[in-house]
């Protein structure tokens, strides 16, 4: 049992998707024929609307459900194997989780170690190293000995990056990690998730959050029942892409002309939102391009 | 076996006729209710009040009162107390249930010990279908004919209650007096029928009924009469067929509107299938 | 204190004391997963669901667990079975097998009265268990904590947060079934101790009490695997001045302890939460 090797350090993960189809047994096709290939060190954004099959290619990806056709690779191995190294980490969206469980933080954050322990699970000085390095790094290590629901919503999030961190699994798989966070903390989120994207893990989010796409996320693939465009953000995550994936589901409003400049500048602001941070657009017709966040502010 | 071996036999006999009376009017009370039950999720509620009576009836008897009265009491008490308690912790309402019901039996069963009473602690759990006076008949009677009627005269307010509260506290309807009301029958109900069939059988009678009836129909102006009529062809059968083979009555009742449950299911399958085809 | 020492020295009371403890310590442990999921009706469903078992089991001469196990097994299967064939809640689902299973056995019981009594299925009777039962009970609540000693934490991890147990390479589909295979065997040792209609404060009220007094669930565990065992043997003990009514007595300490850490737990007692209350409304003016 505690024969497995030590925690490799230098990631080269990788996640493949071919072909990929998955149907449930009232007969409803999710996926349809999905493919697309990811490479270490990215964070990719999974966009597309609510009922699009995203959590459903999530759960093919975590071999929660077998697709009807096609394969999952997972850093050159079948998902099953995958997950029996410990490849993979998981952070939940908030209401999955039961937050009455009397369980500590630090608990919590153990049971990402549960792959590497022994049969009874009983933590060693490893372990417990890891669980208090990962504390850090997210800045809740005052907050070890709190039961998970008295944290605010922005804590709750980190204690699960927490998580994945002490797996040290070089696949990490992101839920919605925006819903019902605040500006700062959604930042301080983006700023673990890019030094872990530094130390060469992969990270596929899934979120419908489309401004915050371009602050931090390499590639995107935009999905709905498939693959609509994958790619570069700069390059994929335009307007006619978006249009798309969200059909008509999307707010659009575009200001230009008159109504934006005094003089014939014939540059415009196109401003894209479904209900949580708009994607802003700005430059001449036919190039717009991101207008990405101004640098927070000290405050 | 003839019509009159199978059925006049057993009405020849006094005890019978009284246990037959009681079984009828028990159903009666019990299927009205178990619809506004099982649609409210409510069947444990049911359970919880059965059980709490015993220490009421216990203590009723100590202090020379009427043992309905104690029952009605404590079973009443201990559903106003859970839901003042579910909301009030972390612990959940099932489990508060859970607790306190329990809490209440056992309660009942310790004091039964200390306490010296002429009561069978068997019949109180079981029933005593076939050995029940008219006084008892006419006391069921009195308790359970006032809670149906009850029940019906005000079957449109509590089924707004139980399917939209918003709406019903819109038009100007008390929810939380509606609840109040249902657990007071609710408690009625089971003080009633626990003569005839049992504090422990009671709560079948109070979810079987009603779970047919939603099977069957989905119309709730039409549940009411299915459950009475699967309530009562239940009690018929079940207190000849124990007369017959020598069985316990309450048991056989509800063994035997288990069987209406199977066949309930079985026909809305076959209704489905046909309906798909 | 002699009369305090006599309960011991009567051999089958020293044996009740034991079994009785140790039953309460399995059904506590088992307890504190059960309040957290919100399953306390399973317990009741189950204790109540393998009475018809025992009662053929007493009249074919099997022994009383395998009889239980199977009817327990049939009621889970009754349930699913519901659930699946109607659009009926799932209390009512429960509700239905459950006091179906519970009039068989007692139909069952009242056509053959000699093989086993209502009284005995009802309450238990500890006290006068005979050997080859108390083998039984003592070898299902042995192997029952030892497993739990073992898994305890991936019980806990696959309750919490499913997806963190599959991706740790965990079944938990598995883990649920050993949780339920453990929780039956607990029923069908509780119903010797505190009778058929108490299982479920075995199975229900430490954990609840437990839950009150600790944040982590290993302690919690512990805890209401000690109250269970503490209330046991506390019960068994009593009921000799008594004469009877033990699983009353142990339910009754069980529920009293309760009663005790709702008002008077210090970090979730009623107690705390009032007088927190009266300070906030006292700083206004």
């Amino acid at each position: 049992m505690n024969d497995r090797a030590p925690p490799v350090r230098a990631f080269a993960p990788s996640l493949a998707v071919s072909d990929l189809w998955v149907t449930y047994a009232n007969g409803v096709t999710a996926v349809q024929g999905a493919g697309f290939a990811l490479r270490a060190g990215t964070i990719t954004a999974l966009v597309g609307v609510n009922g699009s099959g995203k959590s459903s290619l999530f759960k093919a990806i975590m071999g929660f459900l077998t697709p009807a056709r096609g394969t999952v690779t997972l850093s050159g191995r079948p998902v099953r194997e995958a997950l029996k190294a410990g490849l993979v980490a998981y952070v939940p969206q908030a209401e999955e989780v039961d937050w009455t469980f009397p369980v500590l933080v630090e608990d919590v954050v153990m049971m990402g170690r549960y792959g590497r322990m022994n049969l009874m699970r009983i933590p060693r000085a490893v372990d417990r190293a890891a669980v208090s390095a990962a504390l850090e790094r997210v800045g809740l290590a005052d907050l070890r000995k709190r039961q998970i629901g008295e944290l605010s919503g922005g804590q709750r999030k980190r204690v699960f990056l927490a998580r994945a961190m002490a797996q040290e699994s070089e696949i990490i798989l992101l839920d919605e990690p925006f819903t019902g966070v605040d500006v700062t903390t959604e930042n301080a989120i983006i700023a673990l998730l890019r030094a872990m994207r530094d130390e060469g893990r992969l990270m596929l989010v899934s979120t419908h959050n489309l401004g915050s796409v371009p602050d931090f996320c390499d590639e995107v693939v935009l999905f709905n029942k498939t693959v609509l465009a994958q790619g570069p953000t700069a390059t994929t995550f335009t307007e006619a892409n978006l249009a798309t994936a969200f059909g008509g589901s999307l707010r659009h409003i575009r200001l230009g002309g008159g109504a934006l400049h005094d003089d014939d500048d014939d540059r415009r602001v196109t401003v894209l939102t479904d209900d949580e941070r708009p994607l802003v657009l700005y430059g001449p017709r036919d190039a717009e391009t991101l207008v990405k966040r101004p640098p927070e502010e000290p405050r | 076996m003839s019509f009159s071996a199978l059925l006049l036999d057993p009405l020849s006999h006094g005890f019978m006729q009284r246990g037959l009376a009681a079984a009828l009017l028990v159903a009666l009370v019990c299927a009205t209710l178990s619809c506004f039950l099982v649609l409210r999720g409510w069947s444990l509620m049911g359970d919880a009040v059965s059980h709490a009576v015993l220490p009421g009836i216990i203590v009723a008897e100590l202090l020379a009162l009427p043992l309905t009265l104690g029952a009605f009491v404590a079973g009443l008490f201990t559903a106003w107390l859970t839901g003042r308690m579910a909301g009030a912790s972390r612990i959940r309402p099932d489990a508060v249930m859970a607790i306190l019901f329990s809490g209440m039996f056992a309660l009942g069963l310790v004091l039964f010990l200390k306490i010296e009473t002429d009561q069978h602690l068997t019949h109180i759990l079981f029933g005593n279908m076939l050995g029940l006076e008219w006084r008892d008949v006419l006391e069921i009677a009195l308790i359970a004919l006032p809670t149906t009627l009850i029940v019906l005269a005000k079957r449109r307010d509590l089924l707004l209650a139980g399917f939209d509260p918003a709406h019903a506290r819109a038009i100007g309807l008390s929810v939380s007096r509606l609840d109040s009301l249902l657990l007071i029958l609710l408690a009625l109900a089971i003080v009633a029928a626990m003569k005839a069939v049992g504090v422990l059988l009671v709560v079948a009678m109070l979810i079987a009924p009603g779970a047919i009836a939603a099977l069957l129909s989905q119309r709730f102006d039409r549940m009411l009469p299915i459950a009475i009529a699967a309530a009562t062809l239940s009690s018929l059968a079940g207190t000849l067929l124990s007369f017959h083979v020598d069985a316990a009555t309450g048991p056989a009742i509800v063994v035997f509107q288990s069987g209406l449950v199977a066949l309930a299911i079985a026909f809305r399958r076959l209704k489905s299938r046909a309906a798909m085809a | 204190m002699d009369i305090l020492l006599e309960p011991f020295a009567y051999s089958y009371m020293t044996r009740a004391i034991v079994v009785s403890a140790l039953v309460g310590a399995l059904c506590g442990a088992l307890s504190a997963f059960l309040v957290l999921k919100g399953w306390s009706l399973m317990g009741d469903a189950l204790s109540h669901a393998v009475v018809p078992g025992v009662a053929i089991a007493a009249i074919a001469g099997y022994p009383f667990a395998l009889g239980a196990f199977l009817s327990g097994l049939l009621a889970a299967g009754g349930i699913a079975l519901v659930r699946r064939l109607t659009a009926l809640k799932e209390d009512v689902a429960i509700g239905l097998i459950f006091t179906g299973f519970f009039a068989l056995g007692l139909l069952i019981v009242s056509l053959r009265p000699t093989s086993v009594s209502v009284q005995t299925i009802a309450f238990g009777n500890i006290l006068a268990i005979s050997d080859a039962d108390i083998l039984q009970v003592v070898a299902i609540a042995v192997l029952a904590l030892v497993l739990l000693v073992i898994r305890w934490r991936d019980l806990m991890l696959a309750f919490f947060d499913e997806a963190q147990a599959r991706i740790s390479g965990l079944d938990p589909w598995r883990l649920r079934l050993l949780f339920f295979a453990l929780l039956s065997a607990a029923s069908v040792a509780a119903m010797q101790a505190v009778g058929a209609i108490l299982v479920i404060a075995m199975v229900v009220t430490p954990g609840a009490t437990a839950y009150l007094l600790t944040n982590r669930f290993g302690v919690m565990l512990g805890l209401a695997a000690a109250l269970g065992a503490a209330c046991g043997g506390v019960g068994a003990y009593a009921s000799f001045f008594l004469d009877g009514a033990t699983g009353g007595l142990i339910v009754l300490m069980q529920t009293a302890l309760f009663a005790l850490a709702f008002l008077f737990a210090p970090q979730h007692g009623q107690w705390r939460a009032w007088r927190l209350r009266r300070a906030a409304t006292a700083g206004e003016p």
